[in-house]
Order: C-alpha cells, then structure tokens, then sequence
C-alpha cells in the first residue's frame, strides 16, 4: 500500500503553451454544464469543456479563443477572478485534466474548486491583477511561446519574464511532496480515526 | 476569550494534523447523491476498498429525477443509468438509501433534517455544495468534490484547512414582505460572492434568533454563494423542537444526553470571532438579483446600479451581466415581463416557503403569457403539502404541481427553461445557462416575490400587491 503514495508525481513544476479564457466568476456551471454531466465516469467529460462559452445553441463555433487554431495544444489555462465558483462539481476539474490542461492560473480561485482541483495534482496559481494582466496580454500575442509554472521557486515564466505567484502552502507542499491525493494519509490513520469515533455519542449510538 | 461553535467541533472531530499542515477531520454524516458518488463508488472498487462506516451514510435522488413521470425505465436513458448506480451502489455497501419508493425521496438537503439526521455539533459532508444547508442546525456541514467523497465513504474521514469565523448579526427586526430569502439576498449583495473565502458565517443577531428552522435552512443554504466554506447557527430551543421524534433524532435516554452536550457546543457570549459584521434587519427590502451572479443584487425598487458606481473589480462582470440578461445599467426591473416562475430548490422548497407562497396565490391567477412550476423540496414536503389541499390551490391558480427533486434549479431533468426564457426563480444560482437553456435568465427572489411576478406576469414588489393582507 505505500507504493501507492510513492508512485504519486511530485509536482514541481508544469510548462506548456497557455490560453487566456477571459472574465471573472467563471462559475463551475460554465465550465462544465449540468446537462453534461449525466454520466456514471468522468471519461470524455473533456469534450464538453467551456461548450456554452464555445458553441452557440445551434453547435455552430463562437469567437472564443478556444476557436482559434493559434491556441490549440495549450495546457495551462488563464483566467480572472474567482475562477471555479458555485458548484462543487469535480467535474469541472475533471473536465479541464481530460480536456489536456496541466494547471490553471488565476487571480483567485474558489476554495471548493481549488480543493478538488489540488487532489487531482492540477495545479491552481494566483497572480495579481496587474500580472495576470501582462501575462494574458503576452500570450494572445504569442501563443506559441511556452509558460513555466515554478512550484519550487514560486513564479511564472514566460518569455518577457517572471511573475511571482502565490498558492497557498499547504497545497504547494501537498503538490511538490506528491502528496496532493491524500486518501493513502487517511487510511493510515484509522488507529485514530476509530479513536475519535469512540468518543462521538451520536456516532456509536444512531444506527 | 471563550470559543465558537465552529471551534468546539472541529476540535471534537479533528483526528490528526496532516504533513502540509492541513487537518484529517472525522466526518460524522456523510449524505450523498446519484451525481457526484458514481465516481467516487468506482474510485473504491478500483481500489478494493470498502465503505467503513455505511452507518453513517445516507442516500437519496434528487438531480435527475423526472417530475412529471413516476415510471421506470425514465424517458431518459441517462437518469435511468444514474438512479439504477445508485441503487446498486448503496445496496452493495450496505448504505441507507431513501429511494423514489421510500416516500421518503427528496433534496438531500430537505432530506438530512426532515428525517433527523441532520443535528448540532456533528460535521457533514456532501459531494454537493449546497450542504451549507445542514449548518441551520448548528452542524459543520461542508460541500465537497467526488475525490472527497472518495475518501469519506473510505475512511469516514477527509482533508480540510482550519477556517477562520465570521459572525454576521441581522439585528433588529424585518419589514413585512421582506423574508430570509431577502436577507441571504441582501447580505451576499453587501459582501460580495468571495468574500467569505476562508470564512465560515456563523449567522445570529435577532432576526435569526425570531427565524424558523426552515428560513436559518434558507438562509444557511446560499453561505456558499458568498464563498464561504460553511454557514452556521447556533442551536437553540427551537433546534431541539424541530428534531424531537424525527426518526434518526436520540430517543429517550439518549435524547436528554444528546441535549446537554448540543447546549454545551453553543458560541460563548464572548467567543472569539476573526470578524463581525452587523446589518440592520430594518435595511433590508424584498431583493433580487439583476445579473449573473448571486451577488449581483437590489432591492426590488431600486434600479440596477450605473457601472461607474461599482467597485472597479466588479465592473467587468457587471457589463457581462447586463450584456447577457438584456438590461442595461440604471434600469428598474419592476414591471419587466417574465416567462416562467419557478418555486421549489434547496432553499425555498419547503413546506413553510410552500405554505406562504399558497397563501397569496388562493383566488388568484397565474398571468396567461406565464409558465409556472411549483415543486416540493421532498416527498413528505408533497405529502404534508396535499394534505393540506396546497396542491389544489396552486393547480387551481395556473400553476402545475409536480413530484419532488431538483428540478429547474439546475435542469438536470426535463424541467428546462427554452431560449432566452426569463425566469423568476427561488432557488440559488442565476448562473448563465443555469436553468437548462445556455441562453436562458434567471432572477432569484423570494416566494413570495415569484408568486407576485407569477399572477402579474412581471417582476413587482410583492408589498405592494398584497398590501392589503396580514
Ligand atoms: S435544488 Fe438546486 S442547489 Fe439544491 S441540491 Fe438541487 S440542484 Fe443543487
């Protein structure tokens, strides 16, 4: 069983080609609509990533960025403020992992989704206004140009130079340690767990 | 200075601190759903893992369940497939599952407390974010993904950062026509939707104290929309009222013992809270939003706010907002026409919001041009609704009465709106797309204020046409 906590990736760093998704508050219903996720696996989830913000009702494409022929190959997505809000969906993570992407960055996130999206070794950057600003900017005029995430040194890369990023400890820890999946953790403990069970009135006597 | 609630029992359920720094929280009840377990069933079996404690793991269906057919197979061979992993899964594990044949069925967040699951000082965990709801109780009740739920039906236990408390007072006393709705309405108008990010709202003041269990669930259930983790109030005698004789509630011995420990977890008179924010109850009119997101609100004889008048951060997603509803900065929303009401959800689908919204609707008439639904929050919310002829008077009026679940506040199911149908909506999220049409717009308010726009056929201030009643 300790093999499975060693065979997790120690997430140091991710690079790759990025893509500006624009706005604030991109809830976690457009990310991945509810009407996509009727499904007993989360397997081809990553075909209906952002479809409401790509398509139109009647299927025919949007002028979005994810359109565009210059953007396509990209793993890390940008976007603004408070980016996985609403829902607590892991499909929306789901969603964006399947669909290709290796991390997201932001201004901020909402704590369900950054949670969940930790647990799935996709990691979540924050980067001011200001930088995310001049990195978005960047990128839709040189799409091609690669991005590096740095976990270790705690900053973005890119080709007119660094921003430093902010994440918050403990996931920057879980995800360089590879410990972002936590379930192995959990399941050592359970000495303890059944300890504090024990002491739960409404644990021992309902049932 | 003494502790919280929130304080006194994530020390109660805290197991043991985590190398990130995080902590291992035991998780008293775990309630879970056809949409986000499926994966987390088959994360278990991948695994060979078991559920350890089925006991403590309660099930029902509530997204995709059709309200207009009571036949299996459903029209939709998806729901079917959903419903039919669920039933598979509980039996298999050995969890309690409220099926559709139960006449227990509902939202798992009418369900918890109306069974007595639901009680003070326990934490509670759902693949579903909406569990904020449960806090009502004085519970700890958080929304997780299906990683989490994973690791709950696994080790009873899951991985959470300690959060700080803030304690929101509603002094004073409401107006009339204005509801809880208005109030968790106003309050995430005021503090913005992230701003409780790291936060757990602990509600009090007097407005809550005077509330029902059912408007503390209300206001508890859209915690989440203003980014906090959890919302909470503390229990009191009537916390203990609502949960004698349910049927998971202590009985006897253990009902006098269960009291004395949830009377000791109540917030100090001097608890320590990391912030403290007061609203005048006085202050608070009937509020709806106006844009695409919960927090974009006013009061409903106010008009939408100039650009120029919002913060700069809020700027752009208020010009998305307009640019999608069709409205424009400046511009009263009283007397715009609706498509389609839509009264039921987690938060106003219970008998009491059923209770009031029927109470205005009696010999009156759904306007021609409107499409109405009304949809109780769970079976016993039907049951209890019809017994009392609520159905009738609803159907009577316009409206078509249907079978519990979801329904429109997510349309999962058949109930969606079509186009750029606009809807007067009860329920918590006025997302883009949110009702089932990805062009379709939503406008949250209270029962009462959708029953107002239901016999108008357009939004207006409910205080204003049913002025002449108590
Ligand atoms: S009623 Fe709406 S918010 Fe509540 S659980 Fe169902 S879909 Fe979620």
């Amino acid at each position: 069983m300790k093999d499975k906590t060693m065979a997790l990736e120690k997430i140091t760093r991710r690079t790759g080609r990025a893509i500006p998704v624009p706005g604030d508050d991109i809830d976690t219903d457009r990310i991945i609509p509810a009407r996509f996720m009727k499904c007993v696996t989360f397997d081809g989830l990553g075909e209906y990533l952002f479809y409401d913000i790509r398509k139109n009702d009647d299927g025919s494409e949007k002028e979005h960025n994810f359109n565009q022929e210059r953007f396509h190959g990209a793993t890390i997505l940008i976007s603004g403020n408070n980016f996985g809000c609403g829902s607590s969906r892991e499909h929306a993570p789901q969603a964006i992992a399947k669909a290709g992407f290796t991390a997201v960055i932001a201004e901020g996130f909402a704590e369900i989704f950054l949670g969940n999206s930790t647990q799935l070794g996709l990691p979540c950057v924050i980067l001011s206004h200001e930088d995310r600003l001049l990195l978005s900017v960047s990128v839709e005029e040189d799409p091609i140009q690669e991005i590096t995430i740095d976990l270790i040194k705690e900053e973005v890369r890119y080709k007119d130079g660094s921003l430093p990023l902010l994440l918050h400890a403990s996931n920057r820890q879980a995800l360089i340690e590879g410990r972002w999946d936590p379930l192995q953790d959990l399941i050592e403990n359970a000495a303890e767990v059944d300890k504090v069970a024990s002491k739960l009135s409404y644990v021992n006597t309902a049932g | 200075m003494s502790k919280n609630l929130f304080e006194k029992v994530w020390e109660k359920h805290k197991v043991s601190e985590l190398s990130d720094g995080s902590t291992q929280l035991f998780i008293g009840t775990h309630l879970i759903h056809e949409v986000t377990s499926p994966q987390a069933f088959g994360m278990l079996e991948e695994r060979g893992l078991k559920v350890k404690y089925p006991h403590r793991t309660f099930a029902t269906v509530d997204h995709i369940v059709p309200t207009n057919e009571t036949k299996e197979p459903y029209s939709d061979p998806l729901a079917q497939k959903m419903i039919e992993a669920l039933r598979k899964n509980t039996q298999y594990q050995g969890i309690t599952f409220f099926d559709t044949s139960s006449g227990k069925q509902g939202i798992v967040h009418v369900v918890g407390p109306e069974q007595g699951i639901t009680q003070p000082g326990m934490t509670i965990a759902c693949g579903d974010s909406h569990t904020s709801t449960h806090g009502a109780f004085g519970a700890i009740a958080f929304g997780i993904g299906t990683s989490q739920v994973r690791d709950v039906l696994a080790t009873q236990t899951m991985k959470m950062n300690l959060l700080k408390v803030r304690r929101i007072n509603i002094n004073g006393s409401l107006g009339a026509g204005v509801t809880a709705k208005d109030v968790i309405l106003h309050i995430l108008k005021e503090l913005g939707v992230n701003g409780g990010t790291g936060y757990a709202y602990e509600y009090g003041g007097k407005v809550i104290d005077n509330f029902s269990m059912e408007e503390r669930m209300t206001i508890c259930n859209m915690s989440i929309e203003g980014g906090a983790r959890c919302g909470y109030v503390n229990p009191d005698a009537k916390t203990f009222a609502y949960l004698k004789d349910r049927p998971y509630a202590p009985k006897g011995v253990q009902w006098d013992t269960a009291l004395v420990e949830w009377k000791s977890l109540v917030s100090a008179e001097d608890a320590h809270y990391d912030d403290v924010i007061n609203f005048e109850g006085a202050d608070i009119k009937p509020t709806i939003t106006w844009g695409i997101n919960p927090g974009q609100g006013i009061p409903v004889d106010e008009p939408i706010p100039t650009i120029k008048s919002l913060p700069v951060e809020l700027q752009s997603s208020a010009r998305e907002a307009l640019e999608y509803m069709g409205f424009s900065e400046g511009q009263s929303l009283k007397g715009t026409p609706v498509d389609v009401v839509f009264i039921g959800s987690c938060t106003n689908g219970r008998l009491s919001d059923l209770k009031e919204a029927a109470r205005e609707i009696r010999g009156r008439k759904v306007s021609p041009h409107v499409t109405a639904l009304c949809v109780p929050g769970s079976q016993i919310v039907a049951g209890e609704a019809e017994k009392l002829g609520l159905d009738r008077i609803f159907t009577e009026a316009g409206f078509q009465w249907r079978q519990a679940g979801c329904s429109m506040c997510l349309a999962m199911n058949p109930d969606k709106l079509v186009g750029r149908q606009l809807c007067a909506s009860t329920s918590n999220r006025n997302f883009k797309g949110r009702q089932g049409s990805p062009t379709g717009r939503t406008i949250l308010m209270s029962p009462l204020m959708a029953v107002a726009a239901a016999v108008t056929g357009k939004i207006c201030d409910a205080r204003e046409l049913f002025k002449d009643e108590g």
